[in-house]
């Protein structure tokens, strides 16, 4: 077997194993991983943290659950920054400065078609509720279960409409078997926004406040509406934008994925981009500090098109610099599709 | 070859803090599972018992309770397993022993016990009462036995008038540790504090027995629940970070005593906090400490709760500390943190109003009874609730509205006091 798979390296490497494809394989001959497929999320908390000095005392004992054991700092978790750098997308999340942990959470997927192709380009973003139960669980859950959803009926050729509704309807589900865990009345709960990204259109999804922006030279837009009291009394025409912005309660959410969230109906909508441009998918950690998407335009291209783990990343930090109050995540889409880095690719059209 | 019983714990809190808050406060839940050693276990050289029983003039007053006190006793040596180590001692101004004759402790078989029955039958009032030379022998008997699990009845119907309480102060600190005792005072003659002090130094249970006739049953209660022990010497350990301080650590169900000036330092960021024997049960500690505040945002351990038994590890949870800006995470109540907050006031509340009462201060006896009346109806404790409604007319038990009554019978005020240390646990909601 290991011989033939060795053709002038004209294959993608299994994202699994990393032993080389032939060209056109759809399963790796090594581990049989799909090869046409890269997932990337946020780690599992059974991922073991580095040991090393304590980062408030420099003791050099940490014990077996994370803390020093002479100031009983606790360490950094893996996930309290995580980098995802799929080349045709790329995301991070970070803990910000002033939460205890990050309840953010991300789900990247890619597919590509047999020439290579990226040609489906999932991205899930879900913000934990800090005031529920185990909201980090929350938001990883929805984000892995919907990614997943969508990636199969993307690959499928289905209505994404439909498969965008679905794909919440199984997050909901995902969330609400978290229940009762921890018995305390509140159920875990997150937002929710996606978005899949194929050669001409975008199909967007959300429930909360977490956000999706079109960024381009002429046309930047914020493609969701924040399900929280401010939009609702904007939209009901209670109150002005900058009334309803500067009350205390703007930011509560109207509507969340959760098991005490009675029916959620997701806001979906397609868009299809007359023009290259790239996609921004955050959570309030992000736009919290930038907001208006011709601004976020201007930070983020053009270097967004061709290095979107760069733009994501300084996004990230320009949050950070301006308080990092809450958790941040940043994914970062260019679009159309960049090329892939197999040397024979062309572009092409998805469909 | 040892097996220990599984111990299981489990901690109670709200970890959210706000920026500069420095109380981390948590309730520490204990459960052991005694049954996991009595079939391993050679059973019949692991308890050691002695009965102290008063046999001072005035237990002959009314004449009922040296009989009593007899009968009971009698029942007690029934209730050994045999092969239990055990003795008698008769307390006067000076402490005899009864059985076994020659000295030492005995292990409890057909004719021990019998023989130990028949000395018992032949004991007569007469003489003072000096608690402290009891136990003092007490604490010579065991000596020979620390690896049993080691407990004392003291039965006592006066004050301890033949011994300067410093004396019995200097006996209680050498006998802190070297056995566990449970006190009863019969009759209405003995002295509240003076009994509680010694249960609370031997880490046992201090209760009255009004009526003579209710002592056997007592006795034998007393003695099944030690015969139950499965393990001694069991100790809280915690661990805190460099710089904090612990406020307190309270056993506070099934009831209060406080242990924060029972530790034991056993390290730089370690001590250890003597609990005594366990069987098969549950109780409830309350954890104060006070760190150094951290950011927004950081996460610390502020407590590490070990059960050890020497230095094996029987179970352990951890308190933590998070520093938030969210004020609906930080301004939650921990319902098992407050209920027992309310628990430690109303026995405070019982006993100073009881004080004040003694003293002639009514103003303030009736306020700290009305707030324990309060206290007792919001948390549920409705044993405690009926014994302050013999001692205070309630005019209104949600605010604690109440009146003194003007005849209360000294049983009454003394089973009050007695029993104001009893909590009742967190009421389970949803």
């Amino acid at each position: 077997m290991a011989e033939n798979s060795v053709i002038d390296g004209a294959g993608p490497a299994c994202p699994d194993c990393g032993t080389e494809a032939v060209a056109g394989d759809r399963f790796c001959e090594e581990c049989g991983a799909d090869l046409l497929l890269v997932a990337a999320g946020m780690p599992d908390d059974s991922v073991a943290r580095p040991a090393l000095a304590c980062v408030a005392c420099g003791a050099t004992e940490i014990d077996a659950d994370g803390y020093c054991t002479r100031c009983g700092f606790s360490q950094p978790e893996v996930r309290d920054r995580v980098e995802l750098d799929l080349t045709v997308a790329a995301g991070v999340s970070d803990r910000g400065l002033r939460h205890h942990r990050n309840e953010d959470a991300m789900a990247l997927r890619v597919a590509t078609d047999p020439a290579g192709e990226p040609a489906h380009i999932v991205v899930v973003v879900c913000d934990g509720v800090s005031t529920s139960d185990r909201p980090d669980v929350a938001s990883k859950v929805a984000a892995d279960t919907a990614a997943d959803v969508l990636l199969v009926a993307a690959r499928a050729g289905d209505d994404l409409t439909e498969a965008t509704r679905a794909a919440v309807g199984a997050a909901v589900a995902a969330v609400t078997d978290l229940d009762g865990v921890d018995g305390t009345g509140n159920a875990p709960a997150c937002t929710y926004v996606s978005t899949v990204v194929t050669g001409t259109e975008v199909t967007v999804g959300w429930v909360g406040d977490s956000r999706a922006y079109w960024l381009a030279d002429a046309d930047s837009t914020c493609l969701t509406v924040d399900d929280s009291w401010a939009e609702r009394m904007v939209a009901s025409g209670q109150l002005s934008a900058a009334d309803a912005f500067a009350d205390p309660r703007s930011h509560a959410l109207v509507a969340w994925i959760g098991a005490d969230a009675g029916l959620v109906q997701p806001h979906v909508r397609t868009v299809r981009p007359d023009g290259p441009g790239a996609l921004l998918v955050c959570s309030d950690g992000m736009w919290n500090y930038l907001w208006e998407a011709d601004e976020l335009a201007t930070a983020a291209l053009p270097a967004a098109m061709a290095n979107p783990f760069r733009v994501a990343t300084e996004l990230t930090a320009l949050a950070l610099d301006r308080g990092g109050h809450d958790n941040i995540t940043v994914v970062v889409v260019p679009f159309p599709h960049q090329e892939h880095s197999s040397p024979s690719s062309t572009r092409s059209s998805d469909e | 070859m040892t097996a220990h019983p599984n111990f299981r714990v489990d901690i109670y809190q709200n970890e959210f803090l706000h920026e500069g808050a420095h109380e981390v406060n948590a309730i520490v839940t204990v459960s052991s599972d005694g049954s996991a050693v009595s079939s391993t276990m050679d059973a019949s050289a692991a308890a050691a018992e002695v009965i102290i029983v008063d046999c001072s003039g005035s237990m002959d007053y009314p004449r009922g309770k040296m009989i009593a006190a007899k009968q009971a006793t009698s029942v007690a040596i029934d209730e050994l397993r045999d092969g239990v180590a055990f003795a008698v001692i008769a307390g006067t101004d000076q402490a005899r022993l009864v059985y076994p004759q020659q000295g030492g402790l005995v292990r409890a078989d057909a004719r021990t016990k019998a023989t130990a029955k028949a000395a018992v039958n032949n004991l007569k009032a007469g003489g003072g009462t000096a608690i402290g030379r009891w136990l003092a022998l007490a604490n010579s008997l065991f000596a020979g036995h620390r690896d049993a699990i080691r407990h004392a009845i003291l039965l006592t119907d006066g004050r301890n008038e033949h011994e300067r309480p410093a004396d019995l102060a200097a006996t209680l600190a050498a006998c802190e540790g070297a056995f566990v005792c449970d006190c009863r005072g019969v009759g209405t003659d003995w002295e509240v504090d003076e009994l509680r002090k010694v249960a609370t130094a031997l880490l046992g249970t201090v209760d009255i027995v009004a009526d003579p006739a209710g002592l056997a049953e007592d006795f034998r209660r007393m003695t099944a629940a030690a015969m139950s022990k499965a393990v001694a010497d069991v100790a809280l350990r915690l661990w805190t970070p460099q710089g904090a301080s612990i406020k307190f650590v309270k056993q506070v169900a099934p009831e209060v005593a406080d242990l924060t000036a029972r530790r034991v330092a056993t390290g730089g960021q370690v001590g250890d906090y003597p609990t005594g024997s366990w069987g098969t049960e549950s109780r409830d500690y309350h954890v104060c400490v006070e760190v150094k505040p951290a950011g927004v945002g950081d996460v610390m351990l502020a407590g590490r709760v070990s059960l050890v038994l020497g230095d094996e590890v029987l179970g352990q949870g951890l308190v933590k500390a998070t520093w938030t800006d969210d004020m609906v995470l930080s301004t939650r109540i921990n319902p098992e943190v407050a209920h027992y907050t309310g628990q430690a006031e109303l026995a405070d509340a019982i006993q100073e109003g009881l004080a004040a009462r003694k003293t002639g201060d009514l103003d303030t006896a009736t306020a700290k009874l009305g707030r324990a009346v309060a206290l007792a109806t919001k948390s549920g404790n409705t044993d405690t609730a009926a014994l302050l409604a013999k001692v205070v007319d309630v005019d209104d038990p949600v605010t604690g509205t109440v009146r003194l009554k003007a005849k209360v019978s000294d049983v009454d005020a003394m089973t009050l006091d007695t029993r104001s240390t009893k909590t009742s646990r967190v009421r389970k909601s949803s």
